[in-house]
């Protein structure tokens, strides 16, 4: 009964922010096909430089494509969804979260319902187009497996980079700094997680196995999707993004919890 | 001149404020740049020699724009400017005696170079600091270094010019955060911000070698480290003179238009 009564709000929130959007369609299209053009800038970007290699590290052309689709898109998907919390500094010192708090619903669900913004599509047809041709490219073996690994490495990718955004909008209830260190973490692992993250030596790749994870997400499964390796089990990494959700969220609520208005 | 030269410093002055919300900066663009070089190292090993650009001027390439990141991102237009347009505040601008195209030209150079020098310093000394192959290198000569100086303001006006533009944008279209993302996000990619442009391919590059967006960073960039040298360091200079006057006079036609058919709704 709750769940649904949420999913209702969550979907009125979301109709109501695109028809404001409406109001201005040239420029929500302008939007989209900017945001469509800098990751096809990207993707060129990746063409040009393997004229001059066949691999990278052992991963082929096609490997990088699927790689850089995979995370794009869950990138794509968590600034869709979790574009609330972006921009929570703003919620927190206009005083809008203050009126939230009054009301008697889901603090996250106000919190990222009343900031869907459907213009954040327009990478995602940029990493559809990638999908494609990197699944051309590359020999991937298509089978239950595979298709799986594929499906959670997105939805795995997606939480994992809500889960970012939900801390980044942590830190405003303790700091008035600006976050631009969590940038690299958001921002940066969209734009490097293109290439698979063995690419960048063994102290990265630890980096982003114990303290952000992102190998749940990128390294291990892409090694089965790719058939680079037979611990199936590897396919199952993405599921660990359940526990990152779950310590971002306690650091959202430990910070909800000692809140005290900004005062304006 | 000498007003536009108070605007060029008020400007300065109200950047160089925010000393301390670059130190976080710094670090996002010490990992940024880092994680830069260890891609290019392996796609450098992965072509056996065979890459467009010495490594080492990679290297000095990434640093340099990381460490001038604030001289040549055109997204970050001055917001101010765009809430006066929109919001009809503009209209004091125009009561002012001044040359409204002057004085946004000012104020915008200055803002960026503050913002710059801010930045610059403490990126550059991570990079001189960086291990091995991945420090930044001196410039090959001091005439390079001279050439680079030169080259790097000629740089700033068309980006600045280019900026201009964007703005003069605004007086037409309600649509201009749009028209913005569109621009700027083009600009990015064809400047040579994603990747250096000596890895575009030959008929691609010729084809932006017509447009200005060839001569904003790529320029002094690569004279720094020695891939652009000879004669073609006199023929660029000379194209970027060129664009500067072009987009500078397009930017004052343009403005002359919408300065006849300005409207200020109520403010």
């Amino acid at each position: 009964m709750k769940v649904k009564e949420n999913m209702a709000l969550y979907i009125r929130y979301a109709s109501v922010c695109t028809q404001s959007i409406m109001e201005y369609k040239l420029s929500f299209l302008l939007m989209v096909f900017a945001r469509f053009m800098m990751a096809f800038g990207e993707l060129a970007a990746i063409k040009f430089l393997f004229a001059g290699i066949t691999q990278i590290n052992g991963y082929t052309y096609g490997d990088i494509l699927l790689c850089f689709s995979i995370v794009q898109m869950s990138f794509t998907f968590a600034e869709l969804f979790g574009n609330g919390f972006k921009g929570f500094s703003g919620m927190v010192r206009g005083g809008e979260f203050d009126r939230m708090m009054l009301r008697p619903r889901s603090l996250i669900l106000q919190v990222i319902g009343s900031r869907f913004e459907l213009g954040r599509t327009g990478p995602l047809l940029t990493a559809v187009i990638t999908l494609v041709v990197g699944i051309r490219h590359s020999q991937v073996a298509w089978n239950l497996l595979t298709v799986w690994t594929a499906a959670a490495m997105i939805a795995g990718g997606m939480f994992l980079f809500i889960g970012l955004f939900m801390l980044e909008a942590s830190f405003c209830f303790f700091s008035i700094e600006d976050t631009s260190l969590m940038n690299v973490l958001t921002y940066g692992a969209k734009a490097h997680g293109k290439y698979p993250i063995d690419v960048y030596g063994k102290g990265i790749l630890r980096f982003c196995t114990y303290v952000i994870p992102y190998t749940l997400i990128q390294y291990y499964p892409l090694q089965i999707l790719l058939g680079k390796s037979n611990h199936w089990f590897w396919a199952f990494c993405p599921l660990g993004i359940a526990v990152f959700l779950l310590i971002c969220h306690s650091a959202w609520r430990f910070g909800v919890k000692r809140y005290q208005s900004c005062g304006s | 001149m000498k007003k536009y030269i108070s605007f060029f410093k008020l400007r300065f002055a109200t950047k160089i404020q925010y000393r301390m919300a670059s130190v976080t900066a710094l670090t996002t663009q010490l990992i940024w740049g880092l994680m830069e070089c260890l891609a290019y190292k392996a796609i450098a090993e992965a072509s056996g020699g065979s890459i467009p650009m010495d490594y080492a001027a990679i290297v000095t390439y990434i640093w340099l724009k990381e460490a001038l990141l604030v001289l040549f991102n055109t997204w970050a237009v001055d917001n101010d400017l765009f809430s006066m347009i929109t919001n009809g505040d503009v209209a004091y601008e125009l009561c002012r005696p001044v040359s409204v195209y002057s004085m946004w030209f000012a104020r915008t150079t200055g803002a960026r170079m503050a913002e710059a020098v801010m930045r610059c310093v403490p990126v550059l000394c991570g990079a001189f600091l960086m291990p091995g192959e991945y420090r930044m290198t001196l410039p090959v000569s001091g005439v390079s270094f001279l050439l680079f100086l030169l080259t790097l303001f000629l740089a700033l006006g068309i980006t600045v010019t280019f900026c201009m533009l964007v703005y003069m944008l605004c007086f037409f279209t309600i649509s201009a955060q749009g028209w913005r993302m569109v621009l700027t996000g083009a600009v990015e990619f064809l400047s040579g911000n994603i990747i250096p442009l000596p890895f575009f391919p030959g008929k691609y590059l010729s084809l932006l070698e017509l447009t200005p967006f060839a001569y904003m960073q790529n320029v002094p960039f690569r004279i720094y480290s020695g891939d652009l040298a000879g004669r073609e360091v006199c023929q660029c200079i000379g194209r970027q003179i060129f664009w500067l006057a072009a987009l500078m006079l397009l930017g004052v036609i343009i403005w002359k238009q919408a300065e006849k058919r300005i409207v200020i709704q109520g403010g």
